[in-house]
């Protein structure tokens, strides 16, 4: 923020330089272009026609989605049951997996900088940046239909997840405690698991919780590829345009969000 | 204990350089007899930090030789030296205790270097080690605070506990970095005089660096002043003059803080 | 000295580590109650053995299809595909935060009237709980196959996910600094701009490429349930069994995915 001189000698206050305001305005027309053109090339992808019935298209929708199906509920329980068990079998997996790579990509505990933790950084980013979706894509192709191959979906996209929240939390320690206790003598697993283990038991259970809570949503969408759980019965109905039992699913996989929410609050606040 | 006793520590020529080119330490020789409750003092930046580091190689000097009980540290292996490290206790400016766990189990941190990992793991400390550490708590007053998490004691509790998890060690020597540097005065004054009660009791030899001179002239039988790496002061308290301050710290009106070693009572304030 | 009055030997044998939950009942029964889940999930996975032994020969074709990848023969679909996404991601990143605002502002306790507290909280509260591939079927519903539909689910899940994170900050805010530029007499949206705003801008750029980083690996698999993008591309190769061209895309996202995931790094980094 510029004390500008004027020719009176008075200083004058501006925010900015005209420079400056020139390059901020100049930023924000280009975002706002860049928005347009994209918006443009969207829009060339869009028969506006069925657009502009979308009002009545959903309000059609609603009407036809209630009232639910409240009997469909009876032939979901088994399916919500596979969908918890992706979720949190997934997550299990995920956490025996991601926590010894946390521990091989974080500077202070790596054995190696320059070969193993190049690798592991890879393996995280790669399991990362593929959704569990597509995931359940390839595992579905590969193992044909079902849970196992929802749990394992779940389990590949989370590793990376859990890996990665964790090897941040890892290099974020006191590093005074852990000196400490090298101090005393103790030997490296012992300085592991007495000063760094305690340190990041707070993020990890959060992170896991976290990341379980997600695994819940997720897991409602892989039946769509066919890898387990309610999105099966989603799938069918939709193909059926059976509405009102889409309704139901929607009102089961709510109740399921907010239970989890509920638990996974209670447990991140018992453990930190 | 006569002063012509073979040293417990002796430093001969210890050099340490920083990897960025600063020269720690610049050829300090010192001999630290058994029993001797020694003060170093010295301006931010002398290098009694890193001394202290090197004795026990938490930072690895880079020339020099360091002999503890007539063993050479220096050239030690991984085993041999955290065999070694457990005859020196280290306490800490920050108390550096393992903030997560109980105040027990920070405690018998101390014996890490003679326990087994699965042992330790498990918290399987053999019964001596356990009725040693509610001795020395209850030395120090807080035997009822065993199973209280560390992070919920006052800073002069947690020195406390810093103070007993370095006895556990069964230590010669004890390595004392900035004691007091956290704490109120006349908790450091209580502090000081634990360590040196301690010591007494146990006829443990302490290299203690503290930053108020006036704590160190009356705790400690023998002061060493460092500056720019370099030994500048060796003698005893009495001896410590303003010519000798203005040695280790510079040019500075020092007529008060000499004078404050007379009266007794006075509470000391830190200098720097 | 209470060392007489305390019995350490006494105490030493009545120790023990303090369990993470205090009651054994309810610490049993936590274990015994996972343990039981574990087994009762892990029992009612049905793997069909035969056909996972049959899909071995597919997982090997798609390992195969990574060498070399082939980014030509279907290059139009996978350049259109990789298009829609990115305008996909731009324009739902843009026009969610420019909605985000809003949203934030009425779902902030401290700012608004309890209806429109109301009201915003539902809306984040619909677009947290169901997975975008939810979001997208609907919207495909109504507005037709197509990019516009994953805008229109992109936005949507963007605001919910912007707004509940910036209200949390809102309501965090320094309650002295907005209380002294309401003091000067500004009107509200004075008040916002130059109390709230500022307070909350670093977090608004932070959370806004983080959002950008999220978009783009969302965009990617909407083309499964028909919402546009790169999915669209990558099912029709998983459906036809190019593997090679699957195993092209799967490599683009994951570039892609680096790229966003350093600049979102990058910039986040510069607000903070």
């Amino acid at each position: 923020m510029p004390i500008l001189e004027r020719a009176g000698g008075m200083p004058e206050w501006k925010r900015r330089t005209t420079a400056q305001d020139m390059l901020v305005w100049t930023g924000w027309l280009a975002g706002v272009a860049l928005a347009v053109a994209c918006f443009q090339f969207i829009s060339d992808r869009t028969i506006w026609a069925f657009v502009w019935d979308a009002p009545t298209q959903g309000a059609d929708l609603v009407s036809r989605m209630f009232p639910p199906r409240w009997s469909y509920a009876e032939q979901l329980w088994k399916p919500l049951w596979d969908t918890i068990n992706i979720a949190t079998l997934g997550t299990l997996l995920a956490i025996v997996i991601g926590v010894p790579l946390a521990f091989l990509a974080a500077h202070n505990t790596t054995p190696s900088v320059l070969f193993v933790r190049p690798v592991v950084l890879f393996i995280i980013v790669a399991s990362r940046s593929i959704n569990s979706l597509i995931w359940a894509l390839i595992l579905v192709i590969i193992l044909g239909p079902g849970v196992l191959a929802g749990i394992l979906a779940i389990a590949l996209r989370s590793i990376g997840f859990i890996a990665k929240l964790l090897y941040e939390a890892i290099e974020e320690i006191d590093p005074s405690q852990v000196e400490a206790l090298r101090a005393s003598g103790a030997s490296n697993p012992q300085v592991l698991a007495w000063g760094m283990v305690p340190q990041v038991m707070p993020a990890f259970a959060g992170i896991s919780v976290f990341r379980w809570d997600i695994n819940i949503r997720e897991a409602t969408v892989l039946g769509l590829v066919g890898a387990g759980g309610i999105g099966m019965q989603l799938e069918a109905s939709i193909n059926t345009l059976a509405w009102p039992q889409v309704t139901m699913i929607f009102l089961l996989i709510l109740g399921m969000v907010a239970v989890s929410e509920w638990l996974s609050a209670r447990v991140r606040h018992a453990i930190i | 204990m006569p002063e012509n006793a073979p040293p417990l520590l002796a430093i001969t020529g210890l050099t340490k350089r920083y990897a960025t080119g600063d020269l720690a330490l610049n050829e300090v020789s010192l001999a630290v007899p058994p029993g001797q409750v020694m003060a170093l003092i010295g301006p931010s930046g002398a290098g009694k930090s890193t001394l202290i580091r090197c004795v026990n190689r938490l930072v690895e000097p880079t020339s020099g030789q360091v002999v503890l009980d007539g063993a050479e540290l220096t050239t030690l292996g991984r085993a041999a030296l955290r065999r070694a490290r457990r005859r020196m206790g280290m306490i800490f400016q920050e108390y550096a205790l393992v903030e997560r766990l109980t105040v027990m189990e920070n405690v018998l941190s101390g014996r890490l270097g003679y326990t087994g990992f699965w042992a330790s793991w498990f918290r399987r400390f053999p019964r001596r080690d356990v009725e040693e550490a509610f001795r020395l708590l209850a030395r120090v007053g807080l035997a009822h605070m065993a199973d209280k998490r560390a992070d919920a004691l006052s800073g002069g509790q947690r020195q406390r506990v810093g103070i007993v998890r370095a006895l556990m060690q069964d230590p010669a020597l004890l390595l004392v970095d900035e004691p007091t540097a956290s704490l109120d005065p006349k908790t450091s004054r209580q502090i000081m005089r634990l360590i040196v009660e301690l010591c007494e009791e146990r006829g443990l030899a302490a290299i203690i660096n503290i930053h108020d001179v006036a704590l160190a002239q009356e705790f400690a039988r023998r002061i060493v002043g460092l500056r720019a790496g370099r030994i500048v002061f060796d003698g005893t308290p009495e001896t410590l003059d303003a010519a000798a301050l203005t040695a280790i710290y510079g040019e500075e009106d020092w007529s008060r803080t000499i004078r404050r070693i007379e009266a007794e009572d006075s509470v000391a304030e830190p200098v720097a | 000295m209470s060392a007489t009055a305390f019995d350490a030997a006494a105490a030493a044998r009545a120790w023990r580590p303090p369990p993470l939950i205090s009651s054994p009942l309810l610490r049993y029964a936590v274990y015994l109650g996972a343990l039981a889940y574990v087994v009762l999930g892990v029992a009612t996975v049905e793997v069909n053995w035969a056909r996972a032994a049959e899909g071995m020969g597919r997982a090997a074709g798609f390992l195969g299809g990574f060498f070399p990848p082939d980014f030509v023969s279907k290059g139009d679909d996978i350049f259109e595909g990789l298009m829609e996404s990115l305008t996909m991601t731009v324009v739902s990143t843009a026009l969610g935060i420019a909605l985000s605002i809003p949203v934030a502002l009425g779902a902030s306790r401290n700012l608004a009237p309890l209806p429109i507290y109301l009201f915003c909280r539902g809306i984040i509260a619909v677009s947290r709980t169901f997975q975008e591939i939810i979001i997208a079927i609907v919207f495909v519903a109504m507005v037709g196959f197509g990019p516009l539909a994953g805008m229109l689910t992109l936005t949507f899940a963007t605001v919910g996910f912007m707004a509940k994170l910036l209200a949390e900050d809102i309501e965090d805010i320094e309650r002295a600094q907005a209380e002294a530029v309401r003091a000067t007499g500004a009107g509200w949206f004075s008040w916002i701009a130059w109390s709230v705003l500022p307070q909350v801008k670093p977090r608004l750029i932070g959370l806004s490429a983080y959002r950008l980083d999220i978009n783009f690996r969302e965009s990617a698999v909407l083309g499964l349930v028909g919402a546009g993008g790169i999915g669209d591309t990558l099912n029709t190769a998983f459906d036809r069994y190019e593997f090679d061209t699957a195993a092209a895309v799967l490599l683009i996202i994951i570039a892609i995915v680096l790229v966003c995931e350093y600049t979102s790094g990058w910039i986040r980094r510069k607000v903070q």
